[in-house]
């Protein structure tokens, strides 16, 4: 496995972080020559959407505040937007089982994938390397349906790329980060607005 | 601990309480709408960020290179295909076949 993590390193990561995205931000600047610090912090920005994910579903969910704190832990993208009912509510047991279907996939592929792919040697001969962009890509396709976030991500890669010749590994991703707070213009915050009173939830 | 293991552990807890906060302390409260503006644009800004790193930099230095071309299929397959599995295959093979010329 390319960056230090070992198989079994690998698939605990997916065992108790269960975040694809955060993951793999976080170890593709490891791999890059980032520190750690570098890896949590864009992990961190990356995993901060579950915030107001979490803060959304969270007059749905029943029980205490131990019990809450627990489902919470259930909320990842596909399933939270499959639960979503569209009114601001959502469907706790959809929520629930859905993501445990995810998180078995998720954690027995990434003990597959690691095993494997120890086993082939030099990862980069077989393209292996391009996976981790590539994955990101199809990722970022999803995100760019407004024109905002079209800007954010253009604006985000310039900011990236004139970085790299002149700060540490890693630094370029995080400083990168900072082009979302277009999300303070008084435009941006209209829109919020009112897709939460269309919707009744954040996002 | 090595950094691979210390940056597992910070993942887990850090990513864990965000998840936590939302349903015990905010119980039902929106947050407020300049939070949730930035947050919805912080993915777009990262993962174009991370794109642009891995497929233009080695090392220090930007170059265009055999996974350039890798990733570049790659995004072309997901945006005439919508298949994320066809696009990593065929970022994985441009990469390996324009490194094997």
């Amino acid at each position: 496995m390319e960056s230090g993590f070992s198989p079994v390193l690998a698939t605990v990561f997916s065992a108790i972080v269960f975040a694809g995205s955060a993951q793999f931000a976080s170890i593709s600047i490891i791999g890059a020559g980032g520190g750690a610090g570098a890896a949590i912090a864009a992990a961190t920005l990356m995993n901060s959407r579950f915030l107001p994910m979490s803060a959304a579903v969270g007059p749905s969910f029943r029980g205490g505040p131990l019990k809450r704190a627990a489902k919470g832990q259930t909320v990842v993208d596909a399933s939270w937007a499959m639960s979503s009912r569209g009114d601001g509510t959502f469907d706790e047991h959809l929520l629930i089982g859905a993501s445990a279907i995810a998180y078995t996939t998720w954690v027995s592929g990434t003990a597959v994938g690691a095993i494997w792919g120890d086993k082939l040697g030099d990862p980069s001969s077989f393209g292996l390397d391009a996976i981790f962009p590539a994955f990101f890509f199809g990722l970022l396709l999803n995100e760019l349906r407004s024109p905002r976030s079209r800007g954010v991500a253009a604006l985000g890669t310039a900011i990236a790329l004139v970085l790299v010749p002149i700060t540490p590994p890693g630094v370029p991703v995080l400083v990168a980060s900072l082009a979302s707070l277009v999300g303070l213009t008084r435009r941006a915050r209209a829109e919020v607005l009112e897709s939460e009173e269309a919707e009744g939830a954040p996002r | 601990m090595s950094t691979p293991a210390i940056v597992i552990a910070a993942c887990c807890v850090i990513t864990a309480a965000i998840k936590a906060v939302g349903p015990v302390a905010l119980g039902g409260r929106d947050l407020p709408t300049w939070f949730t503006s930035v947050v919805i644009l912080l993915s777009p800004a990262l993962l174009a960020a991370l794109v642009a790193t891995q497929a233009f930099a080695n090392g220090d230095h930007l170059a265009i290179s055999a996974d350039t071309a890798g990733v570049a299929a790659g995004g072309l397959a997901i945006w005439r295909t919508g298949s994320i599995i066809a696009c990593v295959v065929l970022a994985a093979a441009v990469t390996a076949g324009v490194r094997a010329l």
